[in-house]
């Protein structure tokens, strides 16, 4: 009976421990519990309920169209000003939600962690995929819209998937060093809102990448989101050819959260103890 | 290899201790930080070369374990018994690894679930169906195992008819009821529960400790921290005593908590003054004069030492008993007995009472103090209040008693048998 149980050997902290992948393939049931959680949470008690998912999208839509389609004159690559930006404005707040709601997550969550063992990885990452059923929705919206202004997608709608998950990993990749920071570091908080206004004008959501100028685009593709939301735009219109700004975002990415899960983990050993 | 299921050797466990806001830091504060760090880091290489243990704390630690080792074999129930602040609910923690250990190592066969709140994760806009499959996933449990047990659960709590309205709609003893429920159907080789079981009314605590103890006989491991001692005694057949962050004793269950009692019930001494504006209260004892341990109708003195910090014109002093949760018993206040002659500032002073027979039950209860200096019609409570137990004997010479049978110990006498037949009856 003895080796069909497992065993735990429990010892101070070390600096560094592996990522500890597998226990968190073990937990993934959490994960999806803690995820459901939060998406059936999220609206309850509001009027609206999953509106909310459409409107913040369409409220945006029209307020940049307004300003930067209309009355500032932002070019937008002879798409219909309106369906252009909402094709960026889905994976920008997808990113934004998971980036503003991963970095908060463990102080959020503090009271499981001063009183249950978990992985505590579970926590941000539940908080990424928590935005996925609001892009969900909010993605059939912008498939009526291209409809309306007759803008027909080419089969290279595929790549959507693969450019959601670079979306989400590249919120990950900054969320798991801010949540650990602010269990540490609350100062954390209250940047947040500032990285995020300051990201979004490094991103061509309201402008097309095609009015930087030529010598400061691989600067520019240094932002993961550069690369998702040309990308989005490219498998959708076909156009712009986001060019190696997807490769550069994954370039950018990978030692990011890998750092970052690292960096987590260390931490993770303290996180009871600060929270 | 033994059958050992839990192994722990020289576990500690240092907290920082700091001002209150010191929760969680600052940026700024890093950089100031780091260099004090560097120089304590220096400090503690010098001590801990010189071979002496740390229980002499830096300022602003404390050792909350400190050098805990133990071993228990698979499938015992223990108890850890202890005040508060002993240790019992870091050991717990880290057992559970909510937290590391500063040093030492455990080594643990088995999988481990924890208790240490009831109904942790619940959220309220769920249902509570949903919360059962949420908590149980916090807790560890597969959804498989948690379908297995649903309705297993639902019948515990008792709380079929609700079962899909939104748990912000429950009444306390239902949310706790389905809590303890999710909780009570792991399925893990080990078990540790803290201080959960005071929740609920009577009947639902008998329930849980029916469940406990149930789990107890199923062969697994559980560790189980409690303060009422009839609980620990009813469950557990082990127990292991922790004071100040140490093991100071551990064995079989009766023994080991009657050496414990007799060690610390009788007398409450305090670890450091308590102020108030007036008052600094040195100690507070309650003892027996019938013996090591307080029993019920035992002649009990209460002793308050204190030394005022300004003249006192017209002392007194107001005593209350309260039990564990502060239910106040009775109290007795100085100046329906006598009047105190006046107290000059600076002296140590100690006023109190006698009792003749102490009408309390076996159990934990606690004295709450007031001082007062009628003259300037001021009251000052002592900001903390002081425990003292009341050992579970024989308290009308039948059997073993214990705080099941509520907290007022009456003085009572049977009446002669007599046949309603015969002629009028005599006492």
């Amino acid at each position: 009976m003895q080796s069909s149980v497992p065993s735990f050997y429990i010892e101070p902290s070390t600096r560094w421990s592996s990522l500890g992948l597998r226990e968190l393939w073990e937990y993934r049931e959490l994960l999806y519990f803690l995820t459901w959680r939060d998406v059936k949470v999220r609206y309850k008690q509001t009027a609206l309920g999953a509106l909310w998912a459409i409107i913040q999208p369409l409220f945006m839509m029209l307020v940049f169209s307004l300003f930067f389609g209309r009355l500032a004159g932002v070019p937008s690559d002879g798409i219909p000003y309106p369906v252009f930006t909402l094709c960026g404005l889905l994976p920008w707040q997808l990113f934004a939600h998971a980036l503003t709601s991963s970095s908060n997550s463990l102080v959020a969550s503090q009271n499981l962690i001063t009183k249950v063992y978990f992985p505590r990885l579970v926590v941000p990452i539940s908080a990424v995929l928590g935005g996925l059923v609001d892009f969900a929705i909010a993605f059939v919206i912008l498939l009526v819209m291209m409809f309306y202004f007759a803008v027909v997608p080419s089969w290279r709608i595929i790549a959507v998937p693969g450019l959601v998950l670079l979306a989400m990993l590249t919120a990950l990749s900054v969320g798991v060093w801010l949540s650990a920071l602010n269990v540490k570091y609350r100062d954390v908080r209250y940047t947040i809102n500032f990285l995020i206004q300051f990201w979004l004008f490094a991103t061509p959501v309201a402008y097309p990448s095609s009015i930087v100028p030529e010598k400061f685009r691989a600067f520019y593709a240094l932002n993961p989101m550069v690369g998702v939301v040309d990308g989005f735009r490219w498998s959708l219109f076909g156009k712009p050819d986001p060019g190696v700004s997807v490769l550069v975002a994954l370039i950018v990415i990978v030692p990011v959260l890998v750092g970052g899960l690292y960096y987590f983990r260390r931490l993770e050993q303290q996180f009871a103890d600060i929270v | 290899m033994s059958n050992c299921a839990i192994s722990c050797e020289g576990l500690s466990k240092r907290y920082r201790i700091g001002s209150s806001d010191a929760h969680y830091k600052v940026l700024r504060d890093v950089i100031t930080d780091a260099a004090a760090n560097s120089f304590r880091r220096l400090r503690r290489v010098a001590r801990n070369g010189s071979g002496k243990p740390h229980s002499q704390t830096h300022p602003g630690f404390i050792w909350a374990l400190d050098d805990v080792s133990f071993e228990i074999e698979a499938g015992e129930v223990v108890g850890i018994i202890g005040r508060n602040g002993s240790g019992k609910s870091t050991l717990l923690k880290i057992l559970a690894r909510i937290t590391k250990p500063t040093r030492g190592h455990a080594l643990i066969h088995g999988r481990v679930g924890s208790l240490l709140e009831v109904g942790t994760g619940f959220h309220p806009e769920l249902s509570g169906r949903e919360n059962v499959y949420l908590n149980g996933a916090i807790l560890g449990m597969r959804k498989s195992e948690i379908d297995r047990k649903f309705d297993e659960i639902v019948a515990f709590a008792e709380v079929e008819e609700f079962i899909d309205t939104p748990v912000k709609r429950y009444s306390s003893g239902m949310y706790v009821r389905l809590a303890f429920g999710v909780a009570a159907h792991m399925e893990t080789e080990i078990l540790l529960v803290d201080e959960v079981l005071a929740v609920g009314d009577a009947q639902f605590q008998k329930k849980c400790f029916e469940k406990m103890r149930e789990i107890g006989t199923q062969g697994r491991t559980i560790l189980f921290v409690s303060h009422n001692m009839s609980a620990v005694r009813s469950i557990c057949e082990q127990a292991l005593i922790l004071d100040k962050g140490r093991v100071v004793a551990q064995g079989e269950i009766d023994r080991t908590v009657d050496e414990y009692l007799a060690q610390f019930s009788s007398s409450v001494g305090l670890g450091e003054v308590v102020e108030t504006n007036t008052f600094s209260v040195t100690r507070v004892d309650v003892t027996s004069g019938a013996g090591p341990v307080i029993k019920t109708f035992d002649p009990v003195q209460v002793r308050v030492q204190f030394i005022p910090k300004a003249d006192i014109q017209d002392p007194g002093v107001y005593v209350s008993f309260l039990t564990m949760d502060s239910r106040r018993l009775t109290g007795l206040d100085l100046k329906d007995f006598v009047t105190v002659a006046p107290l000059p500032a600076g002296e140590p002073a100690e006023l109190g009472f006698t009792i003749d027979s102490l009408p309390l039950m076996p159990g934990s209860y606690q004295v709450e103090i007031h001082l007062k200096d009628m003259a300037k019609r001021l009251i000052e409570f002592v900001p903390q209040t002081f425990p003292f137990d009341v050992a579970e004997t024989e308290v009308y010479g039948g059997r073993k008693l214990d705080s099941w049978f509520g907290n007022v110990g009456l003085k009572a006498q049977p009446l002669d048998s007599i046949s309603l037949k015969g002629a009028k009856a005599e006492r």
